[in-house]
């Protein structure tokens, strides 16, 4: 899931740095009023071993095919979420540095898909209210599975939006939610099992770990997750409807990328201005004060595909869209239930 | 990749990064600066471009050349990571199918173009990446990082993982292999196997976490890495090298250098 250079338009890849750097400066800085230093190596440590385990691939039976450990959801559980978002970003850089896993402007996409998703809302907002205290296996396996098939999806939806957005693929929105979502829900399957062996096996040997946690939390019920889950349903949709209104001008920066034009006036207020503010500051371009420059022969060409730059995005994708994430949670909900009664009975 | 070659890959860019070029000796924040204008300027060209992205071969060329790194490395890894790139972008010819030049007898339609211009991004991004930490290392685009505001905890972490990469990418070959010895290289280890594999790999680990933050105590750590090696600066020739570069970058982007030389050339022959 780590996003490529080549996809996506210095617009899309600078303000997703912009929101990455911003919670990069707030995880560091939340972690420096913990003030604990004896985080710090456990944090480099246990970065090192994703990177280590990511290399060692199991067979998943009856498939053929193998998978590994993706990581996200185990240092959140580990670590806690501020500490496990800042290796993850680190695993990231250097992935994206030394192996060319994902481009270095698409880096903060990437932090954010794979970092902020499973970190600061799988995690608080499902996988730790389902397993405070003292959790059974089965609540253990159901609560990591559930976590990392929602934050798998939310991460791959986020590829295709951002995809989308920069106009450089032509890969319809629907088409490619229906490339990524379904091999995501493999994904996460198989990564929230990983994750449960693995977190059982630690609390078997070494329950000093989740001391903290036991203190604190006691195991509630679901309703809570489902209000979390609910509110970000409702958050994706609205932003998904917020690119397909009848107003385009929410897409004028990634129109302008596509189209050569000068920038569509925009409404002050709201999320565009604060959008359009906060690009402004973090773009190196301001303005695309390039695009006068650019020869006037190549606009006409490129004028004609100015209405398929953006296909599908009308208000019945958008529709669909929160109806297939409401079904895939749905999926995802049963499965995790499936699983836990499964284990109840074993 | 498997673990050996990984590990390899790692040791080839580190110590790539230990020559002693010019390009090396510059402070890092340059290279860093010089890097983000390429990436801004040539991925905000417009998606049908493909003669215009051929002049920002040039940016990594000349890292590549100036810096020692053979370019046959950097193409092999760019070539690694065109899968997800091609799995996106081949879709593009198949939906975009408005011509948009003739070549002779062959329609070239929008979709094909904007799938060359995908490749062609794809390969400028990724080897000006890696040159990138080839001319300079990872510990010096740290501090880079670090000077140009990127929080310390991030940077400390990020040494840190980098120190250690090597020691438990070395500890899970090493499991791996005591495996292959057991029971034949040529099984993938089935999920039971995997958790304790896994499970010990991860025990190992935090006790090595533990043992590390022992030592750095007794060291005197407060929360910074040591930096080791002459402190650079942003001089003269810092300058020059943003300067050379932008300037050419720049112009690159505002003029169609391609059609400009074809033009030259056309007026040639008439």
């Amino acid at each position: 899931m780590h996003m490529a250079d080549a996809l996506i338009s210095p617009a899309v890849g600078g303000t997703m740095w912009a929101v990455s750097a911003c919670l990069l400066g707030y995880a560091s800085h939340k972690l420096k009023t913990e003030n604990d230093d004896s985080r710090i190596p456990l944090m480099g440590v246990l970065g090192a071993f994703i990177f280590a385990a990511q290399m060692i691939n199991f067979s998943i039976p009856g498939t053929g095919s193998s998978g590994h450990l993706g990581g996200g959801l185990i240092l959140a559980a580990l670590l806690g979420p501020h500490a496990a978002f800042l290796t993850i970003a680190s695993v990231l850089a250097v992935q994206s540095l030394f192996f060319a896993d994902g481009g270095l402007l698409a880096m903060g996409c990437s932090i954010f898909n794979l970092g902020f998703i499973p970190c600061y809302l799988a995690y608080p907002l499902i996988y730790k209210p389902l397993t405070g205290g003292a959790p059974s296996r089965g609540r253990l396996m159901a609560a990591a599975v559930l976590s990392a098939v929602v934050g798998l999806q939310l991460g791959a939806f986020g590829v295709v939006l951002e995809t989308t957005v920069s106009g450089i693929s032509d890969l319809p929105f629907g088409s490619f939610l229906l490339l990524m979502q379904p091999i995501h829900l493999a994904i996460g399957l198989v990564e929230g099992v990983v994750t449960a062996l693995l977190l059982a096996f630690l609390h078997r040997v070494r329950p000093e770990l989740f001391g903290i946690q036991a203190a604190g939390a006691q195991p509630r019920s679901l309703r809570p997750v489902l209000a979390g889950l609910g509110l970000a349903a409702v958050l994706v949709g609205g932003g998904l409807s917020w690119f397909a209104s009848a107003d385009p001008d929410g897409l004028e920066w990634s129109l302008a990328k596509v189209s050569g034009k000068e920038e569509l006036a925009a409404p002050e207020d709201g999320i565009h201005g604060t959008l359009d503010a906060l690009q402004k500051r973090v773009a190196f371009l301001p303005d695309y004060s390039f695009k006068a420059a650019a020869e006037p022969e190549a606009a006409p060409a490129k004028g004609g595909k100015e209405q398929e730059a953006w296909p599908n995005v009308n208000a019945g994708t958008s529709l669909s869209g929160v109806l297939g994430g409401f079904m895939t949670l749905c999926l995802a909900g049963l499965v995790g239930f499936a699983v836990r009664r499964f284990h109840a009975r074993a | 990749m498997s673990i050996e070659n990984a590990l390899l890959e790692l040791r080839r860019l580190d110590d790539l990064a230990h020559q002693d070029t010019p390009l090396h000796r510059l402070d890092a924040r340059a290279k860093v600066l010089a890097t983000v204008l390429f990436l801004v300027s040539m991925l905000s060209l417009g998606r049908y471009e493909v003669a215009r992205l051929l002049p920002f071969a040039a940016f990594p060329w000349l890292l590549a050349t100036l810096g020692g790194v053979p370019l046959s490395l950097l193409l092999r890894r760019a070539a690694l990571a065109l899968p997800f790139v091609l799995m996106v972008g081949i879709f593009n010819p198949l939906f975009d199918r408005t011509v948009q030049l003739h070549l002779g007898p062959l329609a070239v339609t929008g979709g094909m173009l904007s799938f060359s211009s995908i490749l062609l991004r794809s390969m400028l991004a990724v080897t000006t990446g890696l040159a990138l930490v080839a001319v300079t290392g990872f510990d010096n685009i740290c501090r880079a990082l670090g000077r140009l505001g990127m929080p310390s905890l991030f940077l400390v972490q990020l040494q840190f993982l980098y120190r250690y990469i090597f020691v438990l990418v070395e500890e899970a070959g090493r499991m791996m292999h005591a495996r292959a010895l057991r029971c034949g290289a040529a099984t993938r280890p089935s999920l039971r196997e995997y958790r304790s594999l896994l499970g010990s790999l991860l025990l190992r680990t935090l006790d090595r976490a533990g043992r590390v933050h022992q030592a750095m105590l007794c060291r005197g750590f407060s929360g910074t890495m040591p930096e080791y090696g002459m402190p650079t600066r942003f001089g003269r020739a810092e300058l020059r090298f943003c300067l050379a570069c932008g300037l050419y970058l720049l112009a690159v982007r505002i003029f169609d250098l391609p059609l400009l030389l074809g033009g030259m050339a056309g007026g040639l022959f008439r």
